[in-house]
């Protein structure tokens, strides 16, 4: 079967081992965790994990059934099919040579990103943005030597009322 | 009303409505069992291994249809319980598992007996905590029963550190327990329901497929309703074995590996298949993608993740097989007979016709007692009321054919994790739950020695079981594997070097007998039965008999390997 991205925004109690009932899920069945993100939400008993997936059609049914029997999941929201905004974040340490700090900061301008940290041979960056935003900007700064990453998982929401 | 944790512990055990629980003590339980003590109407049965308590309390949660209880203390007790608890949750059983724990000030620093069991037994419990407030002991127990007892029912398991058990805390009984992320869903879609109604009435071919759901939703009076409402034959899994009458007419035989053959051409011929409690294990369906080539699938489960897991069903339905099998049953009484049993009558003459050509079979013989025989004879001699327990392997396929149950919660196996060692403590389990029942653990002589130790639960608490030890030296079902799939390289399957049964069960101060001659088969049984106490029947039976059909792994349930 044909797989594709999901991208899953799953509620949880706020307890100690929802996050390990969650990744055995996946590594005891088989699934494949894309990228993972956590954090409380309003509700500072609830948090919201933000999951991304490739699988076919069949295994994000199961996945989304499995994550539901889970006790301490309260809801579970496949944002794959509804509009939604997604943002993730990233830092990259970029090597800065006096003759391309120029070009780094006009494609910085460019994504509207911004430089947070600036030394004698290094700039680092932070950009916001989806995934195909991310890939865009790396793909530009490649050349000029990339040298560490750090980055989130995807965040998102429904565009649309309501949780 | 201050209390201990231990008190408080009991106090909500027995609120639950458990009169019985299985355990084995150590210094994290001490203080839970010197409370245990003090209560008359909380009966603490002393196993032997903590694996015996988790099985023995799967084994009265069946026959009691409640939730069993099992509690053992921290590090190697609480591993023990692993195969057990992992049993329980293939089969779906309610299950309280308590465990004790070192106090919450070592947790974490590797201290003696200290094992992380909450992460151990994640995967294989259907929930589980760690009580490190004791505020939230009471509460968290009764959550523990709530969960393991309501949707797909499955054991829980609560780990109770020492430091919680001896605080005392001024106790309050828990408000009703409601859980915002767990609601089981029991009512099934209205649409649904006139869908199942149109697609019998559309079938020529239908078959019923049972499974334990059915069993644990005490649904058997419905499924067995609408068989005969709409003349359906019935199959079920090895779990759902007992769900519909084993004398019926409709009845076609267990389902799948070692299932009928009538059972088996049926789901290859059949057009409508409805799926009650299943969940379409390998060893019913065998090769997925020739199962059932023209059926459509009605699937009826309460668990979600069953349904669409290993087979595309058209006709999907959550919901409690009870309660959907009533909306089913309210709308079909409102067809006539006519419309419900379209040309139904060459279907169960070709039925027949399989029944008549290829029936299960054996070939007893003057000289060694063929295992089927004892199996049939038992049934014929207990008339089909006993509580069958079984251990795994052989003993098991022929327990599950030979032995034609007729009433749902009498037959007690590890059907889909296949626990050897489990028969024995289960009938201890199933006896201490209805003591005036005959129960009688069908083993084989590999299993028996698995949980051999708990012989002495039995004696000693009075839990009268009888054992039939279908005695032929060898590991017999991978014995049978080696010789179809492996060219009769029998490795390691010889265990011909076994203990005297007979001298163990009178070591453990039981009684046995052992038989050789077929012609005392009928002779050993009845005494062995009317013997009072716990009883080892040693049946020393043909050495290479296998199970058949077989349909061997990844084969089309109609390609059976036949005698």
């Amino acid at each position: 079967m044909e797989t594709s991205r999901y991208l899953l925004s799953i509620l949880v109690d706020d307890e100690p081992g929802v996050l390990s009932r969650i990744a055995g899920l996946f590594s005891g069945r088989g699934f494949n965790i894309d990228s993972l993100n956590v954090a409380t939400t309003d509700d500072p008993d609830v948090s919201r994990i933000t999951m991304a997936t490739t699988c076919d059609a069949q295994v994000i049914e199961q996945i989304k059934k499995q994550l539901h029997k889970l006790i301490n999941v309260i809801t579970v929201n496949d944002l794959t099919e509804k509009k939604y905004v997604e943002r993730q974040l990233a830092l990259v340490k970029v090597h800065a040579k006096p003759e391309k700090r120029a070009e780094i900061l006009r494609i910085v301008d460019i994504f509207r990103c911004r430089v947070v940290d600036v030394g004698h041979a290094h700039y680092t960056v932070e950009i916001s943005g989806d995934s195909g935003k991310h890939q865009a900007f790396l793909s530009l700064l490649k050349p000029m030597g990339i040298i560490e990453i750090a980055s989130t998982g995807a965040i998102a929401l429904a565009r649309e009322m309501g949780k | 009303m201050k209390l201990t944790g231990a008190q408080i512990l009991v106090k909500m055990i027995k609120a639950q409505g458990v009169d019985t629980i299985f355990g084995y003590p150590g210094g994290a339980t001490i203080d839970i069992h010197d409370e245990i003590v003090r209560h008359n109407d909380l009966r603490h049965i002393l196993v032997r291994h903590e694996q015996g308590a988790v099985h023995a309390a799967d084994g009265y949660a069946r026959a009691h249809k409640t939730t069993g209880v099992a509690l053992v203390t921290s590090g190697p007790g609480a591993t023990n319980t692993v195969t057990g608890i992992a049993s329980a949750h293939a089969d779906s059983i309610p299950m309280v598992v308590f465990c004790g724990q070192v106090p919450t000030g070592l947790i974490g620093n590797d201290a003696f007996q200290e094992v992380d069991i909450v992460g151990i037994t994640r995967p294989c419990t259907k929930h589980n905590y760690l009580v490190k407030d004791p505020d939230k002991l009471a509460a968290t127990i009764q959550e523990a029963f709530y969960i393991a007892r309501s949707g797909r029912p499955g054991p829980v398991l609560v780990d109770l550190p020492k430091d919680i058990l001896q605080t005392q805390i001024d106790f309050q009984m828990p408000e009703e327990t409601h859980l915002r992320s767990y609601k089981p869903n029991y009512t099934p879609n209205k649409k649904q329901i006139a869908k199942v109604v149109q697609m019998v009435k559309d079938a020529r071919r239908p078959v019923i497929f049972a499974g334990g759901g059915v069993i644990s939703s005490c649904a058997s009076e419905e499924i067995t309703r609408l068989a005969q409402m709409a003349r359906i034959p019935v199959t079920t899994s090895l779990m759902g074995l007992g769900a519909f009458p084993g004398t019926d007419p409709l009845w076609l035989g267990m389902l799948g590996m070692h299932g009928t053959f009538r059972a088996n051409m049926s789901i290859g011929h059949c057009d409508l298949i409805i799926a009650v409690g299943v969940r379409f294990d390998d060893r019913v369906t065998g090769n997925i993608a020739k199962f059932a080539p023209h059926a459509s699938i009605i699937q009826i489960d309460i668990d979600p993740t069953s349904i669409h897991k290993n087979i595309p069903v058209q006709c999907p339905i959550v919901g409690d097989c009870k309660t959907t099998l009533e909306h089913i049953l309210a709308l079909m009484e409102k067809q006539t007979p006519a419309q419900l049993t379209v040309e139904r009558d060459p279907w169960l003459a070709q039925i027949d016709q399989w029944k008549q050509t290829t029936p299960l079979k054996y070939d007893q013989q003057a000289d060694v007692i063929k295992p089927q025989f004892v199996v049939e004879k038992l049934w014929e001699i207990t008339k089909g009321q006993a509580i069958i327990t079984t251990e795994v392997g052989q003993n098991q396929m022929w327990a599950a054919q030979y032995y034609h149950f007729d009433r749902p919660n009498h037959f007690i196996t590890s059907g889909g994790l296949g626990v050897m060692g489990f028969g024995l403590p289960a009938a201890i389990g199933a006896k201490a739950a209805c003591p005036d029942k005959l129960v009688v653990d069908v083993a084989g002589d590999g299993s028996i020695q698995m949980n051999i130790q708990e012989l002495m639960t039995a004696v000693e608490n009075c839990l009268d079981v009888k054992i039939v030890i279908l005695n032929n030296r060898f590991l017999g079902m991978v014995r049978q594997w080696q010789e179809f799939f492996y060219n009769k390289a029998y490795a390691c399957t010889n265990i011909e070097n076994a203990p005297d049964f007979i001298k163990l069960a009178e070591a453990y101060g039981a009684t046995g007998f052992r038989c050789t001659d077929p012609a005392c088969v009928e002779d050993t049984l009845r005494k062995g039965l009317d013997t009072p106490g716990t009883v080892i029947m040693d049946f020393v039976v043909e050495r290479e008999e296998s199970v058949y059909p077989m349909v061997p792994a990844g084969g089309a349930l109609t390609e059976m390997l036949l005698v």
